[in-house]
């Protein structure tokens, strides 16, 4: 399987670090292909620092809220509590909280089992350039720093999906 | 529920073959099963399903892969050194255990 990873959220990494972790246990090959904001999640300087935010997401919920009166927990937050100072730091920790809950590893954590069990992990050149990223900030699992075309070579009849 | 015997032990089974009691399992059971999958269970492929029955009593669930490494301290990378393939499902047949239900 191949996964495009072109978000750099806290939300939008997970989906491929969990299929791609779930795809190795049960034997199936992996590749993953982090690209624009993406990279976020195999750069050091930033991947134990990945936030959430309300903004834009017309699905958040606050468990919680149910608690002071039924049926408020399925209620959408209102969007313009998204653009409140602090509000995307609460929101990230509620969201690493959660996660931990679940003993879902942190992002860097994820990718140290991922290179463990197999994964292979490139860097997008393209957008590694544009950003002026370096090699030696790369997690070490990433295996290279290729091109698109490159990866579409090592892609070609898998199933892929983007993220 | 179904029953399957091996080398004249017989066992309950799900649908999927995994054991559903727990007391049905033994380490020559786990051996016999190895065989079947080409497995030439070794005392470190036994130290792990130990684990795993250790971990199980305790929590009620079959422990993942994850949970293997981090509670049992065992590499993930010798886990699939010694179960190739499917190491998360091979184990927990192995050790009598219901197929894992967690994601990571």
């Amino acid at each position: 399987m191949a996964f495009i990873c072109s978000k750099g959220n806290l939300d939008m990494a997970y989906p491929a670090l969990i299929m791609g972790n779930a795809a190795l246990g049960e034997g199936v090959e992996v590749h993953i292909f982090f690209t624009f904001w993406g990279l976020d999640i195999v750069n050091t300087k930033t991947n134990d620092k990945l936030k959430f935010t309300l903004s834009g997401n017309t699905a958040m919920h606050m468990p919680d809220l149910g608690r002071i009166k039924p049926g408020l927990e399925h209620v959408s937050m209102p969007q313009v509590l998204g653009n409140l100072p602090g509000m995307t730091g609460y929101a990230t920790r509620m969201m690493n909280k959660q996660m931990e809950e679940q003993e879902i590893p942190t992002v860097p954590e994820f990718l140290d089992l991922l290179q463990a069990s197999g994964a292979h992990m490139y860097a997008c050149r393209l957008t590694y350039d544009m950003m002026k990223l370096l090699e030696a900030d790369l997690h070490p699992g990433v295996e290279g720093v290729i091109s698109a075309g490159d990866f579409i070579d090592i892609a070609e009849g898998a199933q892929v999906v983007f993220v | 529920m179904p029953t399957n015997t091996l080398n004249d032990r017989t066992f309950e089974v799900d649908a999927e073959g995994f054991l559903t009691r727990r007391d049905d399992w033994s380490e020559d059971l786990a051996a016999d099963m190895a065989a079947l999958i080409g497995i030439d269970l070794s005392d470190e492929h036994l130290a792990i399903l130990r684990f795993m029955r250790e971990d199980s009593a305790q929590t009620g669930v079959t422990p993942t892969l994850r949970r293997i490494q981090t509670v049992g301290g065992f590499d993930i990378k010798t886990l699939f050194a010694l179960y190739p393939g499917k190491p998360a499902k091979k184990m927990a047949w192995l050790s009598g255990l219901p197929k894992p239900v967690g994601c990571v």
